[in-house]
């Protein structure tokens, strides 16, 4: 990302925008990424509810992914998937 | 050039709670401390008595009063408040905010020495320990000037280039409440002058929502630093301007210092606000006997006009620059230190030396400073400065 030079940004520090924390990537110093293996998925959203970043994206009530933007690697999605074979599962970046 | 000339007798609050009635502000928030209090106890009696559209807040401290000025102004509208010593070091870590936030607030500092031992009278100690919160800092002599720079603060506070909160200063009982005569502009001619403020961004403006205060890390904490720095070289400029268009008005001329009988001045003393009034009354007295003395009076310190300075003393053979505030550098005071290291690069340096005086409302009188002037002819006829830093009116 490019970032912009101080005569280009707003005085004070001000966010002249609503609704823009999602552009800000908070992923970035993640040490472990859950890897989903969407075949032993049952689509429970167990993850979804565990993520504390609203990391695990769903689609029409199934899981379809993880946004690696803001998920921090914390493994709690791993940890609470109840499959015997982890649907998700961490390793290191 | 105003039409009606009329003087009033005023004191120097009195004066200042004036031209903040012409100003009318949309928020004005109260806390007493002496010297300043009478200035927005002479506020309240004017919005009491409908003559302002501003609305009061009373709080319960200056960190209260530094953070209701800041909120109303984030919101968009003309914020003021108004303090002096403790209540300015109990402000400081909003005053950093305000600035930070490129809030436009003019806001009267009444200077009075910092506790302890407790005292209430004069001296800079205030608002020097705030000369780096970000601010642009005017000191003024009398209640005409007090006056005169509390409008102009306004305008300069709020113009696009700048967008920098301003403290106005001047010298607490001494000016805040002697009565001085002095010349008011006209109620219209300054509501023209300062004019509608428009903020660039307001809290209640929900058509264009935005965050004031997010948490800046190291990725551009710099930059926005960098910004407020360039708003204040824009300052210098605006300054001036605003300085020309409000002699228009007034009829008075301001710059960022005045120089008082300097043009052939041989021996010359640097100070702020009351005391330069005394030196005047000094200087008259010695050139009228063949004496080549003369006075510089800072007006503007933030930004410090560092060239104009160095450009104005460069004629002199010796300078005395006196500092009403201790710095406890052992190095002398802050006005001196900033004079002297502005001289660094120049081909052509007088001797310089400090003066350490007035603390805590000590007076001083033209004695006082006729016994400066007769050490800067002595300095000159020896070719160097008896002693560096001097406290002017200790007993030994």
């Amino acid at each position: 990302m490019t970032m912009k030079g101080y005569k280009d940004l707003p005085e004070g520090g001000v966010i002249p925008e609503k609704g823009n924390s999602v552009l800000y990537k908070t992923g970035e110093w993640r040490s472990m990424r859950p890897v989903w293996h969407s075949e032993g998925c049952v689509h429970c959203l167990m993850c979804w509810v565990f993520c504390p970043d609203s990391s695990i994206k769903v689609e029409d009530g199934k899981m379809v992914g993880i946004d690696y933007d803001h998920c921090k690697g914390c493994g709690i999605c791993a940890r609470e998937c109840p499959r015997k074979e982890k649907a998700l599962q961490m390793v290191k970046e | 050039m105003a039409s009606e000339k009329k003087q009033v007798a005023m004191t120097g609050n009195e004066a200042v709670a004036n031209a903040i009635r012409q100003i009318n502000p949309d928020v004005m928030a109260a806390y007493p401390i002496t010297p300043q209090t009478d200035i927005v106890q002479f506020y309240s009696t004017f919005a009491a008595n409908g003559l302002v559209d501003t609305q009061m807040v009373t709080v319960e401290s200056e960190h209260s009063a530094m953070s209701a000025t800041v909120g109303a102004s984030a919101a968009g509208s003309r914020a003021m408040t108004a303090t002096s010593s403790q209540g300015l070091a109990l402000m400081h870590e909003i005053l950093h905010i305000a600035s930070g936030f490129r809030l436009p607030i003019a806001m009267p500092v009444v200077n009075r020495a910092v506790s302890a031992p407790i005292n209430i009278h004069c001296d800079h100690s205030d608002t020097m320990a705030a000369l780096t919160t970000g601010w642009i800092q005017l000191y003024g002599e009398s209640a005409q000037e007090a006056y005169d720079n509390m409008i102009q603060a306004v305008k300069i506070a709020e113009d696009p280039r700048v967008r920098l909160p301003v403290m106005v200063c001047y010298d607490g009982f001494i000016t805040s409440h002697a009565v001085e005569n002095l010349v008011l502009v006209p109620d219209d001619a300054v509501k023209a002058f300062v004019g509608e403020y428009k903020s660039e961004y307001g809290l209640f403006d929900f058509e264009k929502p935005i965050t004031f205060g997010p948490l800046v890390l190291p990725d551009y904490f710099s930059e926005l630093k960098a910004q407020q720095s360039d708003a204040m070289l824009a300052a210098k400029e605006v300054i001036l301007e605003v300085a020309e268009e409000y002699e228009k008005i007034s009829g008075r001329k301001y710059g960022y210092f005045e120089a008082y009988k300097l043009d052939d001045a041989e021996r010359v003393i640097v100070v702020l606000s009351s005391a330069a009034g005394t030196t005047k009354a000094v200087v008259d007295e010695l050139r009228a006997a063949g004496e080549k003395v003369g006075l510089l009076k800072p007006r503007v310190l933030r930004p410090f006009p560092a060239e104009e300075l160095v450009k104005a003393l460069s004629g002199a053979k010796v300078v005395a620059v006196m500092d009403r505030a201790e710095t406890f550098s052992t190095q002398g005071g802050q006005l001196f230190a900033e004079i002297r290291s502005a001289f660094y690069e120049a081909s052509k340096k007088p001797l310089i030396k400090n003066y350490i005086f007035g603390l805590g409302g000590r007076d001083t009188t033209t004695s006082d400073i006729r016994k400066v002037y007769e050490e800067l002819k002595k300095d000159q006829e020896r070719g160097s400065v008896d002693r560096k830093v001097t406290h002017l009116d200790v007993r030994v």
